[in-house]
């Protein structure tokens, strides 16, 4: 299969522009006679269904949570990034899209991601106007902090919620579309396949988790925008429920999957306490600005953080990294984080931590200030821990947080599989091989308000649509697997928990496919996982039946899924044989331990496909080309 | 530490429930509330029975889908937290620990823990946003808006709908929860224009989908777990007057 990514040609400010031009509009009195289901209610479902409903289109939409409003991106605490150069600081679209690019050690098509810096601002404009409360100066104008990688100032906050206030901002545009009538809204459905027609996606089978029906739902295209597949890792700081399940139905129907390797371990977080962990909690990158992250300088110190002396501390990201010191992009920071615990100077009972110390800032601007920045996430920090980060420094381990790779899509998000949009966190599209701090709220936004309803309209005008019903082929077939396989789930009445094989996975996938990865590892990994999967289906114990409230048939069969994509992974990162961004293969690292990349084998974006149960999966290279950033080697020194 | 737990089962809506006892042993003080749930479900399970169900999903306090009545408190001891940022070190060994749903006629039990608030979308729905399409915004700083303001519509923009509010309120009142949309939006100037309908519709809504009256306990204030302000509720009443008279 040639992967065509439909890059418009011309130079590449005007590429966006000349796109919407030559697309072909939906009529407005047309629009109504076509129905779009958005999956998913998180910036960007919540986002893209209320522009589509605003636009005349009949749209459905669902998740598997209670409300459109506790998707995951809820908790997204730092802030979103616009190069508004509200701060006279230098900023511009052309330097927000070259530090994506860079961030992303150039796994990312620079189309699309100088499109994603051009209507960044506009986000921060529709935000304000629906009423989210932005961090602003006494002036009463907006306010901006630096983050994560960035030398400029150009992340708007809401306090240490910002992925909250963002969210409410998209789920009151949603809200006021259910009450117009444009959307019909359905909560606690989760998607559990897809239906193509005739080559097309028309529609999904969703389980209604209350009553445990299976219902179907048909339309002229379907958009998923569901999320990440951090939880692969089962310790990670995603929401409990987030999972795979729609993304990987799709690739078993022929959606192709790109660059699943490539995933984010988050440099600050809280580090595990015990077995019982059922997730890590992120303490946000903003963090950075204004803590100093520092171990011991002798190995196996065990004084207290305060009795350590400043010439015996060891500020090792200033020292390894002057120019960018505490702020160097979040593969760097973990990488090191992780190098330091490995050698010996690991910190806290379970020596797998660092300080991240703020009393430089509290000495210089007074806790007040602190406070009133951070305060709710010390808050956080204080109640999970019992400490005082006020007083002592806090304790912080790298935990996976977000995955750049997802399903492959096109520059009109559209996936293979004609009809079949994705968005947000579960494409693949904008970050290459790392992200940076604040730009997956900005994508999940700029995908849902400001491209996806211009580029669904081209598709909806142009394909052909024969009519659809319940009695169809497809959609019989569709309904028929999934209730086969809830059927299979709750047969094997074997001996082990769903969360015990989450669990085992989750080991596997964090010791091998983690932070660095070797062939070794990876070869092993990819045979304990084959293993683990087989052992499943035959020892799991699925309790309840199907036709309830069932929380761990759900959790069955979102971690069956886990076990297949884990795999995934883990090939991806073994055929990948380079370290760009969040991927280290330890074989390739430059003296002094940097990412060395391949560009002469790898500049390409690697999407597989579906092959059939128990085959290999197909390779398919779509070939990155750079024509206005030249890749060099990522340097923060 | 070891509790003993009575805990609320009910097949669904219509099911009479029942308090059922179980024991949890060696739980570590670390370990969160949710996870001591965890570790007494991954035991049923183990045992063949169903699980305690019970609505959960960041774990940090921002989703607002847990919610237990915890010792009769909404999220349980803790002031200013969600149950789930509840760690088990706020008991003493060998505590009894009674776990119930939240109780309001608007919120009808699914499972167990797991209740219904989808009343609460339904009064969002009704008003409780800006009107502005996409795409027709202004420059975000062509209008100002005091530091003080936007501090103050933060503190009420906070709120993460769990409805403990509803939970601990007497009436069954969902106004703390209907106040704090309605004052963020009353203190940005972006929410003028439509102020007026948006207090009443909100209100008749919330009266439509069952929930009672505010009779002034504030009950809410000191359950809820992002501390939103009583002061919040004297907006929503000025709000109310206002677009009464004029
Ligand atoms: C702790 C934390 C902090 C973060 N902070 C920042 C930050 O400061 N800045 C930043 O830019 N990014 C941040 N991120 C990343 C960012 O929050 C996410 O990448 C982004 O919010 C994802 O949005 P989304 O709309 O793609 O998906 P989500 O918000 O994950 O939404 C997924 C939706 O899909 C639904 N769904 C999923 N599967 C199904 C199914 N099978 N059937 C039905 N419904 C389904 C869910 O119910 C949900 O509604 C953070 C992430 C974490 C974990
Ligand atoms: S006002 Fe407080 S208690 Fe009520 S729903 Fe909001 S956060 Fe929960
Ligand atoms: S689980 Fe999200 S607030 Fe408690």
């Amino acid at each position: 299969m040639t992967l065509d990514a439909k890059i418009p040609s011309g130079p590449i400010e005007k590429k966006w522009d000349t796109h919407r031009f030559n697309i072909k509009l939906v009529n407005a009195a047309n629009k109504r006679k076509y129905t779009v289901i958005v999956v998913g209610t998180g910036l960007a479902g919540a986002s893209a269904a209320a522009s589509l409903g605003e636009l005349g289109y009949n749209v459905i939409s669902l998740c598997y949570h209670e409300s459109p409003r506790r998707a995951h991106s809820i908790a997204a605490q730092g802030g979103i990034n616009a190069p508004k150069n509200y701060t006279n600081d230098g900023d511009s679209i052309y330097r927000l899209f070259y530090d994506t690019l860079k961030g992303g050690d150039y796994r990312a098509r620079e189309a699309n991601v100088y499109r994603l810096a051009q209507v960044s601002g506009n986000i921060i404009d529709q935000c304000v106007a629906q009423g989210v409360p932005f961090g602003r100066e006494y002036g009463g104008l907006l306010d901006n902090r630096s983050f994560g990688g960035a030398q400029v100032s150009r992340t708007f906050y809401a306090r240490g919620q910002t992925g909250q206030q963002l969210l409410l901002g998209a789920y009151s545009a949603l809200s006021r579309q259910i009450d117009a009538g444009k959307v019909k809204f359905y909560p606690r459905r989760e998607m559990l396949d897809l239906i193509v027609s005739d080559g097309q996606a028309r529609g999904i089978v969703a389980r209604d988790l209350v009553g445990g029906d299976l219902e179907v739902y048909l339309a002229h295209a379907v958009v998923l925008a569901t999320g990440g597949y951090a939880n692969t890792f089962y310790l990670s700081t995603m929401a409990k429920a987030s999972n795979a399940t729609a993304i990987w139905r799709a690739y078993k129907r022929g959606a192709l999957f790109a660059n699943p390797c490539f995933t984010q371990i988050h440099p600050t977080c809280i580090p595990q306490s015990g077995p019982y962990q059922s997730k890590l909690t992120l303490m946000s990158e903003s963090l950075r600005n204004d803590g100093r992250i520092w171990v011991p300088k002798k190995k196996g110190d065990d004084r207290n953080p305060g009795d350590i002396p400043e010439a015996e501390r060891d500020y090792y990201l200033e020292r390894l990294y002057p120019s960018f010191g505490n702020l160097v992009p979040r593969d760097v920071a973990s990488r090191r984080a992780k190098e330091m615990c490995d050698n010996g100077f690991g910190v806290g009972p379970t020596k797998l931590a660092v300080y991240l110390d703020f009393a430089d800032a509290i000495n210089r601007n007074g806790k007040k200030w602190i406070q009133e920045k951070y305060g709710n996430l010390f808050d956080m920090y204080h109640e999970i821990t019992a400490e005082d980060p006020y007083k002592t420094p806090m304790r912080i381990y790298p935990a996976v947080h977000y995955t750049m790779g997802g399903l492959w899509v096109d520059y009109n998000l559209m996936s293979t599989i004609p009809g079949l949009y994705v968005i947000g966190e579960a494409n693949f599209s904008d970050h290459g091989a790392n992200r940076l701090g604040a730009s997956a709220l900005m994508q999940g936004l700029a995908d849902g308000y400001f491209i996806l309803p211009y580029t669904i309209g081209d598709y909806l005008a142009t394909a052909a649509f024969k009519p659809m019903q319940d009695a169809d082929k497809a959609v019989k077939e569709a309904r028929d697997a999934t209730q086969a396989r809830i059927a299979r789930l709750l047969a094997v009445k074997g001996k082990r928990t769903p969360d015990d094989f989450h669990k085992a996975l989750g080991q596997i996938m964090w010791n091998n496919v983690g932070m660095g990865r070797n062939k070794k590892r990876l070869t092993e990994a990819i045979k304990q996982i084959v293993a683990l999967r087989e052992e499943f289906w035959r020892d799991v114990n699925v309790v309840g039946g199907p036709n309830d409230f069932n929380s761990e048939l759900e959790r069955a069969g979102r971690i069956a899924d886990f076990l297949e994509l884990g795999e995934l992974l883990a090939r991806d990162a073994l055929h990948r044989n380079e370290s760009c961004g969040g991927h280290f293969r330890e074989e390739y690292q430059t003296e002094d331990g940097e990412a060395k990349r391949d560009d002469k084998k790898f500049a390409y974006v690697a999407a597989w496909g579906y092959a059939g149960e128990g085959k290999t999966p197909v390779l398919h290279k779509e070939p990155l080309t750079f024509e206005y950033v030249k890749p060099s080697q990522r340097s923060y020194k | 530490m070891n509790f003993t737990l009575k805990i609320w089962r009910q097949k669904s809506r219509t099911d009479e429930g029942k308090l059922v006892t179980y024991t949890v042993r060696d739980i570590s003080p670390d370990a969160s509330f949710l996870e001591m749930l965890d570790i007494l479900n991954e035991t049923l399970v183990r045992r063949g029975e169903e699980p305690v169900a019970f609505d959960h999903d960041c774990r940090e306090g921002i989703c607002g889908s847990c919610g237990l009545m915890i010792e009769g408190r909404a999220h349980g001891p803790h002031r200013g937290s969600a149950t789930c940022e509840l760690r088990m070190r706020s008991f003493e060994d060998d505590d009894t620990i009674t776990v119930e749903p939240w109780r309001a006629r608007p919120f009808p039990i699914i499972k167990d823990l797991v209740v219904d608030r989808t009343a609460f979308d339904r009064i969002m729905a009704a008003g409780g946003y800006v009107s502005v399409k996409t795409g027709q915004a202004p420059d975000a700083n062509a209008i100002p808006v005091p530091k003080h303001c936007a501090e103050k519509a933060m503190d009420a923009a906070v709120c993460i709908g769990c409805g403990a509010c509803v939970a601990t309120c007497p009436n069954g009142s969902a106004m703390l929860f209907v106040a704090a949309k309605v004052s963020q939006l009353a203190l940005l100037p972006q929410g003028h224009a439509e102020r007026k309908e948006r207090v009443g519709r909100m209100l008749a809504q919330m009266d439509a989908e069952g929930f009672g009256a505010c009779s002034n306990t504030y009950a809410c204030e000191a359950e809820c777990p992002k501390q939103i302000s009583v002061e919040h509720i004297a907006r929503l009443n000025r709000e109310f007057i206002r677009a009464k008279v004029s």
